[in-house]
């Protein structure tokens, strides 16, 4: 019955508003796609800039699961009101794709200069995917002028985002770490490599899982393993069509056919996400996990979600780090707005608060060294909560490797192990 | 006046339901200009048949969009054929509302911790009894066939059914039916399964099938419910939407057209089911037997809803308990201390967001109420055809949100709207007018047409008629289903996410932004805070008839 209500509403609907569907099926479809809007000036003028910005209201589309990020976000806007006269506005977004989405579909209704998102935080695949499709604004980065202390000369992660050149597209924000926490209470040693994982798991079977690929951490999981366990990690730094994708990953396999009967439900199921992990340690399932948030486990400790007993590692021969960004859409309605926003982040007295475990507990993106004693002092003075790691384990850092590895291991992953 | 209703109605349902359709069908077929790709292909699809498990996933798809509409229907009609008044009865009956007003998501996060190893129950129970210490490893949750999924599933729409069925009961006079048949010498309950549930069944056909669509196609109770490996359709769909690879859209559209197509299938398979089991009712009654299976039914009928609305309860008393603990670690049954933490933290900013979730909901619930009783009443008086586009009605709950909302929001920036408000209300007006409208209608076109005839022939006006005789006695359904409107209105997510561009928080999108970050403590807040709402709204629509009608005995047993 409804199939033939479906079929004779189709033709009567057709009949009776022909003309004006037709006439936006056609606005649709014959859009010209709006190009990217090269023709906002740089920045090289700062001052005008600020002028610029004054009472323009920046929407900040920004990840808002973490009660304390969103916290700081709030201090910045009240910051930004009082020194600058810009209203930052946090969108919060479960998942950034939601921003991604806004935008192209802004470009495929041809929204070119009139855009409801100005800084969305993003990295890796993201920016890559942004900007290979032309949705973002730029350069810019580079002419902020606080961009001046991170150094970029010396640390090239501030250039490259997954080893995808940055171009001035993106602001760097912050600094992420692969970072491992566990119960003192349950296990004594950690494991401090991955292949050491195995002999761990064989020790202490079911106190372990990943979140299960495409989500990024469990992505994350699979690429440090393939980097500790395949003798081609450097061809993990070219796209991915470049190398022999089997031999290289074989070993990867090899390893989690023999790491997944040893782990939580003898790895037929697996957590949805980096939360879904975390809540099975707090539920006392499992007794190692890990975050690409140094102050994660710091944070659930505080939050009684974690007990006091769980402390943060990294693994010896170093982990995953990589930097989170700032990007301006390419049809943003007040771009220089989020260009100050960009720039007062970046500045010393927002990365020191980023730092400090009071506020956020984060890394800064700054090199110490290039800023002015007064903020070298305090900037190494920032205390350490006892879960977080030390600054030594965040000093073994591993670049990422090119993002189109990404996709391919993960249609692997899900080839090997979702089919029961 | 009237007669515009229905092409009112017409328009704002088919403009964003045919734009956002060719937002989904245009890129399903390789045709996506925003990331570059501009010429017609079948490669989406060939990419969705190769992806992973994909057999396996559109067919938990389907199987979820079945099963869980049998049993949540069966269980219904059994209870009510036992209802008799009772103590439990009472209480069950006084639990559906609240219980429906628990959004879908909070629902199966609680019914999680329920019944995970490391759950409440395990808890209550070890270590003294079970002899746990640590939880034990045992494989209940995202089970690979989807159980636990369907099992809170059942239990979710068992409310929503009962609801539906309580509210259009009256107009049966199931009592003198029942009378009728027992004279015969027919056992209660099969006295109600042969008299009232034939008459009752088309009655609250429409919104079994806004049951088979959602089961066969939700995705949060999916994935905190649901399997892993592979994850049911509609959760991988959005997975692709979600994925920073902006051309794996193209296969996810691919992927959201065939969920439309399980959808369909679902309710196709249905409908020969319902043809079948006509049939063997038919016979049964024929066959004249009174008494057999009596006990058996009414058992198994309160046995069924006395499990699934405890439950129910118990996630919420579990989501409550969450909302205020300190610590709470394995196997203590109580968190070692309570706190306000997890309020303070989100109270400060709760404000704006609660105001903009009544201005939304209780707005776009009118405008859905107006046209839907215009749309119904213009029918009545014109005897001009049903409004037969359910199609436009079913399909934002049968295409996969994600996609759908997209074309939306081309459509409206073609348009060259700005992002806001009363976008938001217009877009949520999409999603309601078809809950209010399943609702709603059958009630409405079932009213017996002598009340009518009676009034008309005292001289009475069209509009007299309409607003002395047919509105009060349709009050309870008509609140009822403004209820059900307004809550979902208050779940909607993406709609409010995107059509507003963020710039306008709800209830729902804080609570979904901060769930994502996956505290328990702070998701218990939400979820209590996101149920007070619709939760009031229940409750005004169960007390206004009974205030109204308190001193007309035969009135109040329609509300």
């Amino acid at each position: 019955m409804p199939v033939i209500c479906i079929l004779t509403y189709l033709t009567r609907v057709a009949s009776a508003a022909r003309q004006h569907l037709a006439v936006l099926a056609g606005a649709v479809l014959t859009l010209a796609v709006a190009a990217p809007a090269l023709a906002a000036s740089a920045p090289k003028d700062w001052s005008q800039v600020l002028q610029q910005a004054q009472g323009q209201t920046v929407y900040f589309n920004a990840w808002g699961g973490e009660a304390r990020t969103n916290a700081y976000i709030n201090w910045a806007a009240e910051q930004l009101a009082r020194e600058y006269g810009v209203t930052l506005q946090h969108v919060k977004l479960s998942d950034t794709s939601e921003a991604v989405s806004r935008v192209l579909a802004e470009r495929q209704a041809g929204n070119a200069d009139n855009g409801a998102i100005d800084l969305i935080w993003l990295n890796g695949e993201n920016f890559a995917g942004m900007q290979s499709n032309d949705l973002l604004f730029g350069p810019w980065a580079e002419y902020l002028p606080n961009f001046q202390w991170v150094d970029a000369d010396n640390n090239p992660d501030m250039r490259q985002d997954f080893t995808v050149a940055v171009n001035g597209y993106e602001s760097p924000w912050l600094r992420a770490h692969l970072v491992f926490f566990y119960d003192t209470m349950l296990i004594e040693q950690p494991p401090g490599t991955i292949p050491e994982l195995l002999t761990w798991a064989r020790k202490y079977p079911g106190e372990f899982t990943y979140p299960r690929p495409p989500d990024f951490l469990g992505t994350t999981f699979l690429k440090q393993s393939l980097m500790e366990l395949t003798v081609y990690s450097s061809a993990l730094y070219s796209p991915v069509g470049d190398s022999h994708f089997d031999t290289v990953t074989e070993p990867l396999w090899r390893y989690l056919d023999q790491l997944h009967p040893l782990l939580l439900r003898r790895g037929r199921t697996f957590p949805a996400s980096g939360a879904g992990m975390r809540r099975l340690m707090s539920d006392g399932e499992t007794a190692l996990a890990f975050s690409f948030s140094p102050s994660e486990a710091p944070i659930a400790v505080t939050n009684g979600e974690l007990p006091e007993t769980v402390r943060s590692y990294t693994l010896h021969g170093g982990t995953l780090a990589n930097v989170s960004f700032l990007a301006i859409p390419f049809n943003a309605a007040n771009k220089a707005g989020a260009m100050v926003v960009a720039n007062f982040l970046l500045s010393p007295e927002a990365q020191h608060r980023a730092q400090d475990p009071d506020f956020l507990g984060g890394t800064s993106v700054l090199a110490v060294n290039s800023l002015s004693s007064e903020w070298q002092q305090r900037m190494r003075q920032t205390r350490r909560h006892p879960a977080a790691p030390s600054p030594d384990d965040l000093d073994r850092r591993l670049a990422e490797p090119h993002p189109s590895w990404i996709p391919a291991l993960e249609q692997a992953w899900l080839k090997r192990y979702s089919q029961p | 006046m009237l007669r515009t209703a229905p092409v009112v109605l017409g328009i704002l349902m088919a403009g964003p339901v045919v734009l956002g359709l060719l937002l989904v069908i245009l890129p399903a077929f390789g045709y996506l200009p925003a990331v570059g790709r501009d010429e017609f292909s079948t490669l989406p699809w060939r990419e969705l048949f190769s992806a992973p498990g994909i057999q396996q996933s559109a067919l938990l798809s389907l199987v979820s969009g079945l099963v869980t509409p049998i049993i949540a229907l069966t269980i219904v009609m059994l209870f009510l054929a036992g209802i008799s008044g009772s103590k439990l009865d009472r209480l069950i009956r006084r639990l559906v509302s609240p219980l429906l007003a628990i959004p879908h998501a909070a629902a199966a996060f609680g019914l999680a911790f329920l019944i995970a190893p490391s759950g409440f129950l395990a808890r209550l129970v070890s270590p003294a009894l079970s002899g746990w210490q640590r939880p034990p490893d045992l494989f209940i949750i995202n089970d690979p066939l989807g159980l636990t999924m369907m099992a809170g599933l059942v239990t979710k729409e068992i409310p929503f059914l009962l609801l539906m069925a309580l509210a259009a009961l009256p107009q049966l006079d199931p009592g003198r039916r029942v009378m009728m048949a027992r004279s015969l010498g027919y056992r209660p309950v099969l006295a109600w399964l042969f008299t009232v549930a034939p008459a009752l069944y088309p009655m609250i056909r429409l919104p079994l099938f806004a049951v088979i669509a959602f089961a066969s196609s939700v995705v949060d109770v999916a994935i905190i419910l649901g399997p892993g490996l592979p994850a049911t359709l509609s959760v991988r769909i959005l997975g692709w939407f979600s994925d920073p690879d902006l051309s794996l859209r193209l296969m996810a559209s691919a992927g959201a057209i065939l969920q439309v197509i399980i959808s369909l299938t679902a309710v196709a398979c249905w409908l020969v089911l319902e043809k079948m089991v006509g049939r063997i009712w038919r016979y049964w009654t024929a066959r004249g037997q009174r008494r057999q299976f009596n006990g058996a039914l009414l058992i198994s009928g309160r046995v069924g809803i006395t499990v699934a609305v405890m439950l129910l309860s118990a996630s919420v008393v579990v989501l409550t308990i969450n909302a205020f603990a300190g610590p709470w670690r394995f196997p203590a049954s109580l968190p070692a201390s309570w706190t306000w933490q997890h309020w303070v933290s989100t109270t400060s900013t709760l404000a704006t967001p609660v105001a903009n979730t009544l201005l939304i909901s209780l707005t776009s619930t009118a405008i859905a109420l107006v046209l839907v009783l215009a749309t119904l009443e213009n029918e009545q008086r014109h005897g001009s055809s049903r409004f037969t586009a359910l199609w436009l009605l079913y399909m934002p709950m049968l295409v996969p949100q994600v996609a759908f909302i997209f074309g939306l929001v081309v459509f409206t920036e073609t348009m060259t709207w700005q992002p806001g408000i009363w976008l938001v209300i217009l877009g949520h007006c999409v999603f309601v007018i078809p809950y209010v409208f399943l609702t709603l209608s059958e009630t409405y076109r079932r009213l017996d047409p002598r009340w009518v005839h009676m009034a008309r022939s005292l001289g009475a006006s069209p509009n007299r008629v309409f607003w002395r005789i047919r509105l009060p006695i349709l009050l309870g359904t008509a609140l009822t289903a403004s209820a059900i409107g307004m809550a979902v209105s208050v779940g909607q997510f993406l709609p409010t996410q995107l059509l507003g561009a963020g710039r306008v928080p709800t209830v729902t999108t804080e609570a979904v932004a901060l769930a994502s970050g996956g505290s328990r403590n702070v998701i218990a807040v939400w979820a209590l805070l996101q149920s007070l709402i619709p939760a009031a709204g229940f409750i005004l629509a169960l007390a206004i008839p009974r205030l109204l009608w308190r001193k007309r005995r035969a009135m109040q047993e329609s509300a």
